[in-house]
């Protein structure tokens, strides 16, 4: 099972991302064979739609799972569209996260945000 | 003439000032630019209505004919189009219609088709021509409706235009005031009103546009720090309005104020003329 976490840093230590389309770096794990790396996140200075490009990105790495503190609407389409399934973080490492996701301890993210577009009107 | 009406914040009295300048004038037209709570209709009450809709272009594409090359999601800079599970995904609210991937497209899979983002109502009260702008709810951007505004109100000119603006400094307003050849700061007498009146201030530098302010809810032997503002910047103070509580009670009431009570009316005859005469005069020293 290849998992994708957005990350602060690029190493095994590293915490969740707040932000997942403008997380800086990805990191893909692949549970089976226990390979790691990091992924630039092309989409952390978009001028917008960061959610979607970044979602692209994990689409297009074939990840089977997402998992991340909070999503769009935008992103969880196309990571739904794509048949990859979002599970929720907890405060921990970003390897502690995909260590719990393997023995069943994280549930999946069901209160997907209407998006922090900067508002044009004011 | 066109001549913008902003403030920094909600609330200031930009619409009792837009709305009342209006009326007062008479032979004028009123422009609500402000398409997320347009209000001066209420005021108004617009007769012989006419409606238009205002659509903008979105991408469609035809499956049968999209190869996948994703020329268009990689032009995208406001990534609006994604490739997923082998289809394109359009998301209509973060396009920005530029028609870019339409012309890309090397299988011509894409086309532009209008998404009705809002509409425009003209009508009038009494001699005052009445332009509504109207934003869909839940639609993110309302500069389309505010250009067409715009350009449908040409039309009005060399006549005298009154823009009620939307409140704030953002895209909205400066597009708002792009045509201004005047405008109008309203402010409060806080401090909060200073902050929201230095805002719009440096926005009318910015864009080099002659400006005077307003002060509004004066209050009679109080500071004013708006006014000590103006003072400081040598800003034109066209006009003061008292914190007035009749006033209040006939604006409460969507009525025009310079409608109702002659007293009201030689207000804002003064207000409109020393307007008028400041901006005449830009015209005159700056055109």
């Amino acid at each position: 099972m290849k998992v994708a976490v957005p990350v602060d840093d690029k190493n095994m230590e590293t915490s969740v991302c707040m932000s997942f389309g403008r997380a800086p770096y990805f990191m893909i794990y692949d549970t089976d064979t226990k390979e790691h790396s990091f992924l630039d996140n092309s989409a952390a200075d978009s001028p917008g739609g960061a959610g979607i490009k970044a979602a692209q990105t994990i689409v297009d790495h074939h990840v089977d799972v997402l998992l991340t503190p909070r999503c769009g609407e935008n992103a969880a389409g196309v990571i739904k569209a794509a048949g990859i399934d979002l599970y929720k973080t907890e405060p921990q490492s970003a390897i502690d996260n995909i260590n719990a996701l393997v023995i069943g301890k994280l549930s999946s993210l069901n209160d997907i945000h209407p998006g922090f577009h900067s508002r044009k009107g004011r | 003439m066109n001549i913008a009406i902003l403030s920094g914040k909600g609330g200031t009295g930009k619409t009792l000032l837009a709305v009342n300048l209006a009326a007062i004038a008479g032979d004028a037209v009123y422009i609500d630019c402000d398409v997320e709570e347009p209000n001066g209709h209420l005021f108004f009450k617009p007769k012989s209505i006419k409606t238009e809709t205002v659509a903008v272009k979105i991408p469609a594409v035809d499956d049968e004919l999209c190869t996948g090359c994703r020329i268009c999601v990689d032009f995208c800079r406001f990534n609006a189009l994604a490739y997923i599970a082998d289809r394109l995904a359009v998301f209509e609210q973060i396009c920005h219609s530029c028609g870019g991937c339409t012309l890309l497209c090397p299988e011509a899979a894409l086309r532009e088709e209008d998404r009705i983002v809002g509409r425009i109502e003209e009508g009038f009260s009494g001699s005052v021509k009445v332009y509504s702008g109207i934003l869909n709810t839940g639609e993110a951007s309302g500069i389309p409706i505010i250009k067409r505004l715009l350009n449908l109100s040409k039309k009005e000119r060399p006549g005298l235009c009154l823009i009620d603006c939307p409140p704030g400094s953002a895209c909205i307003v400066m597009e708002t005031i792009r045509d201004a050849d005047y405008c109008v700061l309203v402010a409060e007498p806080t401090l909060f009103g200073v902050h929201n009146l230095n805002l719009v201030y440096e926005l009318v530098s910015l864009f080099d546009k002659p400006f005077g302010v307003v002060l509004n809810k004066c209050l009679e032997g109080e500071e004013n720090p708006s006014e000590k503002f103006c003072l400081e910047k040598v800003i034109t103070i066209l006009g003061h309005l008292a914190f007035d509580h009749e006033l209040g009670v006939i604006n409460s009431k969507a009525l025009v104020a310079a409608r109702e009570r002659k007293r009201y009316s030689a207000l804002f005859s003064t207000l409109l003329a020393s307007v008028l005469k400041e901006a005449q005069h830009e015209a005159v020293v700056n055109p």
